[in-house]
């Protein structure tokens, strides 16, 4: 395989690197950590990336933030994973610590109470959107429908606790979707 | 106030090692939990809270840090960002040692197919959980509605169709 050099980052560098892809990465971190991690730092080729991908997507947990725990753990040992995953979530935390801030100071000016609805409204969307996208994996599996219907159900409709829904379900959805050769 | 830091905690951890599918599976529990059982706060003040760690750059699980400080101040913040980040790293950390023995496994394929389904439906959960606590008028119904079917048919960013919602709510229109 023609790949260029790659590069072993440093602690700094896994911390600056996942700082700024914290501070850009707005509604989806994923495709600029590629870019950012392949592409321009060369830290890892392609393939080694997507590996570490499958991994992280397997595992409970925000995929890029398992991706930056992983990567930092890559080269670096526990000090590298933690340098990234502090650099990831350092900035977003406060800037929406300082939203947050507003929110609280105004949240009786009837204007951002519309404000904040509007924007919750949008964000329903998002994740219906979202949902529906994901929903397409599941296309000619009516079985992985239906689950994924009655775990819909069960926890907005029932109010069912997570935890233990999902400690029925997950072997009950593995064996079934294995039973029909998902 | 010691009370809460260890409720949050928790719940929290609990949230980090279930979210199979990544943050936005575990909404109607943190809803649930946060409004729900404990009564720190409203289902709008939740729903807002939510699209405000949306409409923000980084990761979709900033919305724990938020909540954390909602309830319990700076102290709650730090405890539900280490309670929601801690326990998923330290499984990844362990996975990706182990990670190179089943890789090849077929069973590993057909875990990661099993869990596609659940997925769907905590996503779908929390979009119904969201949806119902905001889309009490007509005018949030259809940004709601609106943004769902921008995003679908086109390839626009979904910060557009945030702040489309901002502005519409902001007038006040239809409200």
């Amino acid at each position: 395989m023609a790949e260029m050099e790659r590069e072993t980052p440093t602690l700094g560098g896994l911390f600056e690197g996942f700082l700024l892809l914290g501070l850009t990465g707005f509604g989806g971190v994923l495709p600029l950590a590629r870019h950012m991690v392949v592409d321009k730092r060369r830290w890892l080729t392609g393939a080694e990336f997507n590996e570490l991908l499958s991994l992280c997507q397997f595992l409970p947990g925000g995929n890029i933030i398992n991706l930056s725990v992983a990567i930092g753990l890559h080269f670096r040992g526990i000090p590298g994973a933690a340098a990234a995953i502090t650099g990831l979530i350092a900035a977003p935390a406060v800037i929406v610590l300082a939203l947050g801030m507003v929110y609280a100071r105004f949240s009786h000016d009837p204007h951002v109470v519309h404000m904040f609805a509007g924007l919750a409204a949008a964000a329903a969307g998002l994740l219906i959107s979202m949902a529906l996208k994901l929903a397409t994996a599941l296309r000619r599996r009516p079985l992985g429908i239906a689950i994924a219907v009655v775990i819909c159900a069960a926890i907005a409709g029932f109010h069912l606790p997570l935890v233990p829904t999902m400690l029925v379900a997950a072997p009950i959805s593995i064996f079934l979707m294995m039973r029909v050769g998902a | 106030m010691n009370q809460t830091l260890v409720a949050l905690a928790l719940i929290f951890a609990q949230l980090s090692v279930v979210a199979f599918g990544g943050g936005n599976t575990t909404l109607p529990e943190m809803h649930r939990q946060v409004v729900d059982v404990h009564h720190w706060m409203t289902g709008a003040d939740f729903a807002a809270l939510y699209a405000l760690a949306q409409a923000a750059p980084g990761p979709n699980m900033m919305v724990a840090p938020l909540i954390g400080w909602q309830v319990a101040g700076l102290a709650g913040m730090l405890v539900t960002t280490f309670a929601i980040f801690g326990p998923s790293s330290v499984l990844t950390v362990v996975a990706l040692r182990l990670w190179r023995r089943f890789r090849d496994k077929p069973w590993r394929a057909a875990v990661q197919a099993g869990l596609v389904p659940i997925s769907v439906g905590l996503v779908a959960a929390s979009a119904t959980v969201i949806a119902r606590t905001v889309d009490h008028d007509w005018i949030f119904v259809a940004i709601t509605a609106a943004s769902t079917l921008v995003l679908l048919r086109f390839r626009v960013h979904p910060l557009w169709m945030l702040a489309m919602g901002a502005a519409v709510g902001w007038t006040g229109f239809g409200q």
